[in-house]
């Protein structure tokens, strides 16, 4: 069981929103200070470690740039939507974010209530007012990539690739 | 069982089930994988250690493209050690074979029919345009297709479009595309696939700039059926065997639409999105600009340049604008050179610049400043994309863009050229 704080954005909440062009070529920590400064400036001060975000429809369209990693670096816990850019869920897979697709979810929260998440059953719950709604399931293979570090680590055991040396 | 769409049948050829239907999961084999200069970064990369089959792998460097930074640069250096090490033959370093990585791909026919393509750049699906599964994934999705060969894809379910009749002088398959997004809006989770009776009268650089938008549509991958223009074209460029996939006669699809090019007109996106944001060029006729650019994979073709240019041909651009076009690939430049677009568009004052993603993504030549206005032929115009988050950009069509630089305000390029729209 996943629980946390939610936080709502809109429909088509787009990857330069959650990490700037000009921040492409700056450090994890950088990027991760700018996610939402352009439509909701402060967030990150506010925002802690195992809150969730409840999005709505087309979460994440736009570029293959790795924003689902900004949002893992912030710590949120989950991402729950009406539904996900294809190709935002691939980096939520690729970087270790939980995201799943969650029809309903946008009218049944306000923001500042209290998510559960059920990886056993794919349902998620408010807490506070006990609504209960079913996620779409996730292949199992995803799953296991999203909440186990994501893809790299996999790569890395494989002796495909270098694990990544210590930033000096 | 329903017959399958084209990309269920690629996916099935390429991961050896019978069938597959939307809502399955697939592992399939990737037939050609594209690194950028991005995927050198010292930021982002990761040493490889081995890769699957350098056959199988292009490098292209695209993004920052001469080198604009000591960033760009040191990432370049690192992308061409990667390629000697491991012996990679489709290298496309800054010169005469370089451009964006889509156009290149397209330029030498590297997408064929049939198969798989991925790249760590939302636009891949450009090469749904050669009847390519091509989609853009993530940096290490791409890893895992150079290592292992392999990469998965969840099965959406695809919406056909059957286009009909031809687009009238002065309007292009961007404003069909302003339209498709105009009308129908995001298709998350979905496929696009286009067909019908208009293809053979929709040229190669019209499918591609159609295809590059997929993305803008937020789609999964946007795949056209093949014609022989189509195969003619690839054939002439690569010697590669391929076999074509057309959809089965009773491929099953969420829905089938259909648009008659006939009734394309000019449209404009307004700033911040393309999603159910276009308008008519008349409604924002007269919108000050500072800035007009057309270039991008999507809009750095050929055909586009020459439209560009029918536009502006004996004419001068306006005072205070700056008109900045970039050729999708050097190649493209040079035969623009030839046709004599080049010269007709520096005559209006326009800027040529190398082949480059640069101001599209907002990278370099041509960045936006504070509160500057910008219609853009290019991909993407939300909010900071090309620069300061306060700048505003509207996209549209190459022609309406030209137009736009000569008039110094939004303007449609019927009202500059004199033609009838």
């Amino acid at each position: 069981m996943i629980s946390g704080k939610v936080w709502k954005f809109g429909d088509d909440i787009n990857t330069d929103l959650m990490l700037p062009g000009p921040l492409l070529f700056a450090t994890e920590e950088e990027q991760k200070r700018a996610v939402f400064a352009a439509n909701r400036p402060g967030w990150v001060d506010e925002v802690g470690a195992g809150d969730i975000i409840v999005g709505g429809l087309n979460y994440g369209m736009g570029s293959s740039r790795p924003a689902a990693r900004s949002l893992r670096n912030l710590g949120i816990a989950a991402l729950l939507a009406e539904s996900i850019n294809g190709l935002f869920f691939r980096n939520a897979v690729n970087f270790g974010l939980l995201a799943l697709e969650c029809p309903g979810i946008y009218a049944a929260f306000e923001e500042g209530q209290t998510a559960e998440v059920s990886l056993k059953d794919f349902t998620v719950r408010n807490r506070d007012t006990g609504a209960l709604l079913k996620a779409q399931r996730i292949p199992a293979m995803l799953l296991d990539l999203m909440t186990q570090g994501g893809l790299y680590p996999h790569l890395e055991r494989q002796g495909l690739i270098e694990p990544k040396a210590v930033d000096n | 069982m329903p017959g399958m769409t084209i990309v269920e049948k690629i996916f099935a050829r390429n991961s050896g089930e019978e069938h597959v239907k939307p809502g399955d999961f697939v592992v399939v084999d990737v037939d050609l994988a594209v690194m950028l200069d991005m995927s050198f970064l010292a930021t982002e990369r990761r040493k490889i250690l081995k890769v699957h089959d350098p056959n199988r792998i292009a490098v292209v460097f695209d993004h920052m493209v001469p080198a604009a930074d000591k960033r760009s640069a040191e990432a370049h250096a690192y992308g061409r050690d990667f390629v000697r090490r491991f012996g990679i033959k489709r290298f496309h370093d800054v010169g005469p074979e370089q451009g964006i990585s889509h156009a290149v791909v397209a330029d030498r026919a590297y997408a064929l029919p049939g198969t798989v393509l991925v790249c760590s750049d939302s636009h891949t699906c450009a090469s749904g345009a050669f009847n390519c599964a091509a989609r853009g994934v993530g940096a290490p999705d791409l890893l895992a297709a150079i290592t292992i060969g392999q990469t998965w894809f969840r099965v959406g379910e695809t919406v056909r479009y059957d286009l009909s009749g031809r687009l009238p002088r002065g309007v292009s398959a961007k404003d069909l595309f302003l339209h498709l997004a105009g009308t129908w809006g995001h298709h998350t989770n979905q496929n696009v696939e286009f067909g019908g009776p208009a293809l053979p009268g929709l040229g190669i650089d019209a499918r591609r700039t159609l295809a590059a938008m997929g993305a803008e549509l937020s789609a999964e991958f946007a795949t056209f059926e093949p014609d022989d223009r189509l195969i003619d074209y690839v054939r002439e460029r690569n010697l590669a065997p391929f076999t074509p996939q057309y959809p089965d006669e009773d491929a099953r699809y969420v829905e089938r639409r259909a648009v008659n090019l006939d009734d394309m007109r000019p449209l404009v996106a307004l700033p911040d999105a393309v999603i159910g944001n276009s308008v008519p060029v008349d409604e924002v006729a007269g919108e000050p600009i500072q800035q007009a650019f057309i270039g991008s994979c999507a809009n750095g073709t050929l055909e586009d340049l020459a439209e560009a240019a029918r536009v502006v041909k004996g004419r001068k651009i306006a005072p205070w604008v700056r008109f900045l076009v970039t050729p999708a690939t050097q190649a493209v430049f040079s035969a623009a050179l030839r046709w004599g677009y080049i010269a007709t568009l520096m005559e209006a004052g326009a800027v040529v610049t190398p082949a480059t993603c640069g101001a599209c993504f907002g990278g370099h030549m041509g960045v936006l400043g504070p509160g500057e206005t910008c219609i853009t032929a290019s991909t993407r115009n939300f909010k900071g994309r090309m620069g300061d988050p306060s700048a505003r950009i509207y996209m549209a069509s190459p022609a309406t863009v030209a137009a736009s630089a000569i008039a110094g305000q939004i303007a449609a390029a019927a009202e500059i050229t004199g033609d009838s729209a």
